[in-house]
């Protein structure tokens, strides 16, 4: 299933399952992804799952390439192994005060405001990947009509909460950071706790996310 | 029992607790962080006679004033720092690699890494510090750590668990040495890259810049050129990685990096030349060298070779 294995530096594999996005292509990354975990082989220190890319990490203190890419390549897949999907409801507000980049999205996709909310709304999202910062979930895929570029000038501070949407996906700042993705509304729930070792992300990959447009005064209430 | 700790006097400009980093992590967007430069970091533990992931303090540039509360504690510093023990009969300056002794009212003034960037200040004993994930390493901007996931403050108090007092005289004959060759291992997107790009990338000098921190290290010097695609489809990146946005200019990724990225790697720094890149403060000229997987391999166990040697020469 993996296309082909080669080294990244001298401490990682960088896995390669071809070069589209697409939920089939990802969800093998994601099995194999949870099959090397639960085998927890000896000196992988990571594993990091993306669209269509699976890159394991090792210590080259306990073992190195050439053994763990044996070891990939005759890893027996558990087949009954079935992802969990959880489906996860997350509430945004789209007032002016947060949607910092509408208008731009207006002008550059040539549709209204109620029509960029009516196609976002209606959609179920898929999560391929969590990351880039703590717990940031990168959601797809959107409606065509939506699909916009990256700012060009990438913003230096991007409010906490905030959900952007850049290509075909959409995605949400767990915490203030940087980014470039067009940001259309906020989220008042934490998407990432730190205090919670074991699940810290409250979406993780395989989950579908469905986005649900609240009012100022909800969000204001939303953590009371 | 007496309380010992230290107060802050002036906290340096990016000071925190490190160890040596949380594993496992990176696919929910959490890096390895710990202490930038491994090698110093487990030189300052061995000479304290420290167990070798007892978390320590980590200083970049200005390092912080700290004045010790308590009965007595040794300590050592490591990297290429001044630094001045202040002492009731008048300052002592102080020699890295050496455990010294502070005494109620003492205070540690860590001025400055001198040609470097980072230094350690390892006591014996143990800091009180927060775990996360098994590991005390601060990444600031996950407030992921001790310290709440910050930097060390003005005015706070660092407490100290216990102390051991045996070690008080040991110390290690050492000086770090500096590259400025870069050893790399061609990265996977290295292709993408024009012909002329590619030359550049191994016969140019590059600039370490001001942007730089522990997340990534920014250079400057002639263009890469990108002859493909100057983004790729986001995935996973690791720490020595070496992308080329589409300014041309490479960034090479740190220990805090983020986890997921989209610019093309043109390379990889090899394992074995972390610690020392590390080191190269603003203004550094760089460049970069080709080798081969097994060599890097072996460089990378040359490099443990003589970590290990170090810590039997300490005295």
């Amino acid at each position: 299933m993996i296309k082909n294995i080669s080294n990244l530096g001298d401490s990682a594999l960088y896995c390669d399952f071809g070069n589209d996005v697409n939920r089939e292509i990802n969800s093998k990354v994601l099995k194999y992804f949870k099959n090397i975990k639960k085998k927890n082989i000896e000196g992988i220190t990571n594993l990091t799952p993306s669209y269509n890319k699976l890159i394991i990490s090792f210590d080259l203190k306990v073992t190195n390439y050439k053994i763990l890419k044996k070891l990939i390549e005759d890893l027996e897949l558990n087949k009954i192994e079935k992802l969990e999907n959880n489906k996860i409801k997350i509430p945004i507000c789209c007032e002016k005060e947060f949607a910092l980049d509408i208008k731009r999205l207006e002008k550059n996709l040539k549709i209204s405001e109620e029509k960029i909310h009516e196609k976002f709304f209606s959609k179920e999202y898929f999560c391929y990947m969590t990351g880039f910062i703590a717990g940031l979930p990168f959601l797809g895929d959107l409606d065509l009509s939506l699909k916009t570029k990256r700012l060009e000038t990438p913003r230096v501070k991007i409010p906490k909460g905030s959900v952007g949407l850049a290509e075909q996906f959409c995605n949400i700042y767990t915490f203030e950071s940087p980014g470039g993705w067009n940001i259309i509304g906020n989220s008042p729930l934490n998407i990432f706790d730190k205090t919670n070792e074991a699940k810290p992300n409250l979406i993780n990959p395989g989950d579908t996310v469905i986005f649900e447009k609240i009012s100022k005064a909800q969000y204001e209430k939303y953590n009371d | 029992m007496i309380k010992n700790y230290f107060e802050v006097i002036r906290p340096g400009i990016n000071t925190t607790f490190q160890d040596l980093g949380r594993n496992n992590l990176y696919h929910i967007g959490i890096p390895f962080s710990g202490a930038m430069d491994n090698r110093n970091f487990i030189l300052a533990n061995s000479i304290a006679g420290n167990k070798e992931n007892t978390p320590v303090i980590e200083f970049a540039y200005q390092g912080p004033l700290l004045k010790f509360k308590g009965e007595k504690i040794n300590f050592n510093i490591t990297g290429n720092v001044s630094f001045n023990l202040i002492k009731k009969e008048g300052p002592i300056e102080g020699n890295c690699y050496q455990n010294y002794t502070l005494e109620e009212g003492d205070q540690l003034d860590i001025f400055s890494t001198n040609k470097s960037v980072y230094g350690y200040l390892a006591i014996c004993g143990t800091f009180e510090v927060q775990f996360q994930w098994n590991s005390c390493s601060t990444n600031t901007k996950a407030n992921v750590g001790a310290n709440n996931g910050k930097k060390i403050e003005k005015d706070q108090l660092i407490n100290i668990l216990d102390i051991h007092s045996e070690n008080s005289k040991r110390r290690l004959e050492y000086i770090n040495t500096k590259i400025e060759n870069i050893r790399v291992i061609k990265g996977t997107n290295f292709d993408y890259f024009s012909d002329k790009g590619k030359k550049n990338f191994f016969e140019k000098y590059f600039t370490v810049t001001k942007l730089s921190d522990r997340m990534g290290m920014r250079l400057e010097g002639d263009k890469i050129e990108n002859a493909v695609n100057t983004n790729i489809k986001s995935e996973g990146i690791i720490k020595g990685v070496i992308q080329v946005p589409a300014d041309g200019n490479p960034i090479i990724m740190l220990s805090d990096h983020g986890t997921i990225g989209g610019y093309p790697k043109i390379g990889v720094v090899i394992s074995a030349d972390y610690d020392k890149l590390v080191q190269l403060p603003p203004g550094s000229k760089i460049k970069f060298q080709e080798i081969e997987l097994p060599e890097a391999e072996m460089l990378f166990k040359l490099y443990q070779m003589e970590t290990k040697n170090l810590i039997l020469k300490i005295k």
